[in-house]
């Protein structure tokens, strides 16, 4: 439960979460709470700006970065559960560097910004117990999270502490599945050709679950898999340190 | 635009991506370059630090490239070459051109350089009816075969050994004994043996430029461009002017990141500093040594956002990890440049009108800049791009609408929510089994995978919900 001492977190629960799989939203507040944190969801968010900035609109993007600041920099923290969302808010200062007024605003919010999974073992020194899960799952490393803000470490751990979950090693788990964002549906068989590699090693584990960091990468591989008639089943990582792994998988149907 | 290629970027990809040998080839050596360079960089426990000396360096001479360019002008002068001086590509080939005519040249050699195919200079020897010989084994294949490189470092990549043979035996005279790659390249080193002893010029790019001593330095592993350089009576280098490094120290420094990022070699079998033409009690060496110093854009990237991308030392770690060359090779980009780099050079060199797919078509993954020795921002130089094509008025008018209206509802976060409420329950009508395997407007997603349907109501509601729940108890 929250603390009145804790550090008091923005939750910045990302455009995609929020419209496709709120449990993945849930799940963060819940393990924040645990944690400690006072977390609070502010209302003035929608989405970091990625699509635009990705796509060269630079004045869009600075424009939706001001909302987020604004909204965010009252908190202790902001947490997301993407490395994607959250490496473009430690962006901001580079969007906004020619401006006096916001580009050290944006420098401060980058600075407390962080990935969920990340932020509960670096930051709160946060261990599960008490959860058990009789699966195997294999993991892939979603690339901003990876590259930007050094997600590797963390969710491993966290899934270590998860009594009868097998992790086993995937092939090429550092290399992108071919989301990309606008990517995949502006070149798309270029994004095919990339998915389905990722999703014959997915399948070569012989795994019972795909976890990863970011819903994304998440939602493409899992499409992939799908089409493919593959029955692995697909859950962001925050789900399953939450105890959400008995819950509907992404694409099930309670 | 090099002049073979006038299709479309999507449509040679999708010729590509078709081309199962092509993969076969790509895979061969990407996946043996990545496994090397990760060995090399195991037994490289400074590698960090290297690169970032590496980046300091290059930075240093890009900081202060007229004085260095004028030490090693004076300095080249000195040991007795004559430097030239090319704005563009045009310029660099005619005076490439004008010194093999001076030297009343038939035949010339050349040893394997970026450079002479950024500025496109076989096409003006053939033009200028001077029989070119490419020596580099891998540019004897692509020259057989009238291609242009598909990789900076393995120019004939795209070719498997079996296409070779096919090749091979079609042009040597007699044809190689066997079709194992030891036979082919001793039938190759019998072909291209006359060729060095009888050719008028030589000419070879620098993968350095010393200012300190004026001499250039090529790396090889073969021996062809020091058999390139030494037989003919004129030696001509053409060269970027980001080549320059202050001394040959720092060249080894460069090198011990070049070498190791390429190949997962320690050091390259050949590595020779050229310093002049041949001088008096010389066994050997040419009688004259031309240093041609390109510009071709490059003064213009010192200014501009593109600036780190002339530390670029020409590895090609960057493409053999990139996700999209391994998937399409080097010729669907259709500069002379693949890759990661190519995509953020092209632009520069054919403009980003030809060729602005390139930046775009790239997952921003990151994975080019984690291996990059010299610590090139990648992303953040094709993001560079992306803006400017989008204040350039590039984009395409659905793309700009459709981002649009998209930031016009994340700007209002009442009416985004609305909005995503009303596109979370259309979506949960359409996929009512968990999942869309049809969508208008987003063919793009669903040709080739499932849609996961939204899993309920937005978090936003819910959360909501929740809360005015929690009040009221």
């Amino acid at each position: 439960m929250s603390t009145a001492s804790g550090p008091r977190v923005g939750l910045f629960v990302t455009c995609l979460v929020d419209a496709m799989r709120p449990q993945i939203g849930f799940a963060a507040l819940q393990l924040l709470e645990e944690a400690g944190c006072r977390v609070e969801v502010p209302r003035q968010q929608t989405c970091c700006g990625q699509p635009a900035w990705n796509s060269g609109d630079a004045a869009d993007a600075a424009s939706i970065a001001r909302q987020v600041i604004a909204a965010f920099e009252p908190y202790d923290y902001l947490v997301a559960p993407s490395g994607s969302c959250a490496g473009t808010i430690t962006h901001y200062p580079e969007l906004l560097a020619r401006d006096p007024v916001w580009g050290p605003r944006a420098a401060a919010l980058a600075a407390k910004t962080h990935e969920v999974l990340s932020f509960l073992v670096d930051v709160l020194g946060y261990t599960p117990t008490g959860l058990r899960l009789d699966a195997s799952a294999t993991y892939h490393d979603s690339c901003s999270g990876l590259r930007e803000l050094g997600v590797h470490d963390q969710p491993r751990a966290l899934l270590a502490a998860v009594e009868g979950l097998e992790l086993r090693p995937l092939e090429g788990d550092n290399v992108c599945c071919g989301f990309g964002g606008t990517f995949c549906v502006k070149y798309p068989a270029i994004s095919n050709a990339i998915i389905t590699e990722k999703a014959e090693a997915i399948d070569a584990t012989g795994a019972d679950l795909l976890l990863a960091g970011d819903l994304g990468c998440l939602m493409n591989m899992a499409g992939k898999l799908h089409r493919r008639g593959s029955k692995v089943r697909c859950y962001h990582t925050i789900e399953i340190i939450a105890g959400g792994g008995a819950g509907p998988a992404i694409g099930e149907t309670p | 635009m090099t002049a073979q290629d006038q299709t479309s970027f999507k449509a040679r990809a999708g010729a590509a991506l078709a081309d199962t040998t092509l993969k076969l080839a790509i895979d061969r050596t990407t996946g043996t370059a990545e496994r090397k360079r990760a060995a090399a960089l195991a037994g490289f426990p400074e590698f960090e630090a290297a690169r970032a000396r590496g980046a300091a360096i290059k930075d240093h001479v890009i900081a202060n490239l007229d004085h260095y360019l004028e030490t090693f002008e004076r300095n080249a002068t000195a040991a007795g070459a004559k430097v030239h001086w090319a704005a563009t590509a045009e310029e660099a080939c005619d005076i490439v051109v004008r010194l093999c005519r001076e030297a009343d040249a038939k035949h010339v050699t050349r040893s394997k350089s970026m450079l002479g195919e950024e500025i496109h200079l076989p096409d003006a020897l053939a033009t200028a009816g001077i029989e070119r010989v490419e020596t580099d084994l891998a540019e004897h294949i692509i020259q057989l075969a009238g291609e242009h490189p598909s990789h900076i470092i393995w120019p004939a990549m795209h070719r498997t050994r079996e296409q070779v043979a096919v090749l091979f035996n079609a042009d040597h005279k007699p044809p190689p004994d066997a079709e194992d790659p030891a036979s082919m390249v001793q039938s190759a080193r019998r072909v291209l043996r006359e060729k060095f002893l009888s050719a008028d010029v030589g000419i070879s790019g620098a993968n350095f430029l010393v200012a300190d001593t004026g001499a250039t330095c090529t790396v090889t592993n073969e021996g062809n461009a020091e058999l390139t350089t030494t037989p003919p009576r004129v030696h001509i280098v053409t060269a970027g002017i980001e080549k320059l490094v202050p001394t040959t120290a720092h060249a080894f420094a460069l090198l011990r990141l070049l070498v190791r990022s390429a190949t997962g070699g320690e050091l390259t079998q050949y590595t020779t500093f050229h310093c002049g033409p041949k001088r008096p009690g010389d066994a050997d060496g040419p009688e004259e040594m031309h240093i041609v110093l390109v510009d071709n854009g490059r003064s213009r990237m010192i200014k501009d956002e593109f600036r780190e991308m002339l530390r670029c030392i020409r590895c090609g770690a960057c493409m053999n990890h990139c996700v999209v060359y391994r998937q399409i090779g080097g010729h669907a980009y259709g500069g002379t440049y693949p890759g990661p780099m190519g995509a953020v050079l092209t632009p520069v060199l054919d403009g980003l009108k030809q060729s602005r797919d390139l930046p775009f078509a790239c997952t921003m993954n990151g994975r080019c800049a984690e291996v990059c020795p010299v610590r090139i921002p990648l992303p953040t130089l094709l993001r560079a791009w992306r803006v400017r094509s989008w204040e350039e008025g590039l984009e395409k008018a659905p793309m700009r609408a459709g981002l649009g209206l998209w930031a016009t509802l994340a700007r209002r976060p009442g009416l985004y929510r609305l909005a995503s409420a009303i596109a979370v329950r259309t979506l949960r009508v359409l996929g009512r089994s968990g999942w869309i395997r049809s969508l208008p407007l987003a063919g793009g997603w669903t040709e080739h995978r499932d849609l996961p349907a939204p899993a309920g109501g937005t978090f936003m509601e819910r959360y909501k919900a929740e809360r005015a729940k929690g009040d009221s108890r």
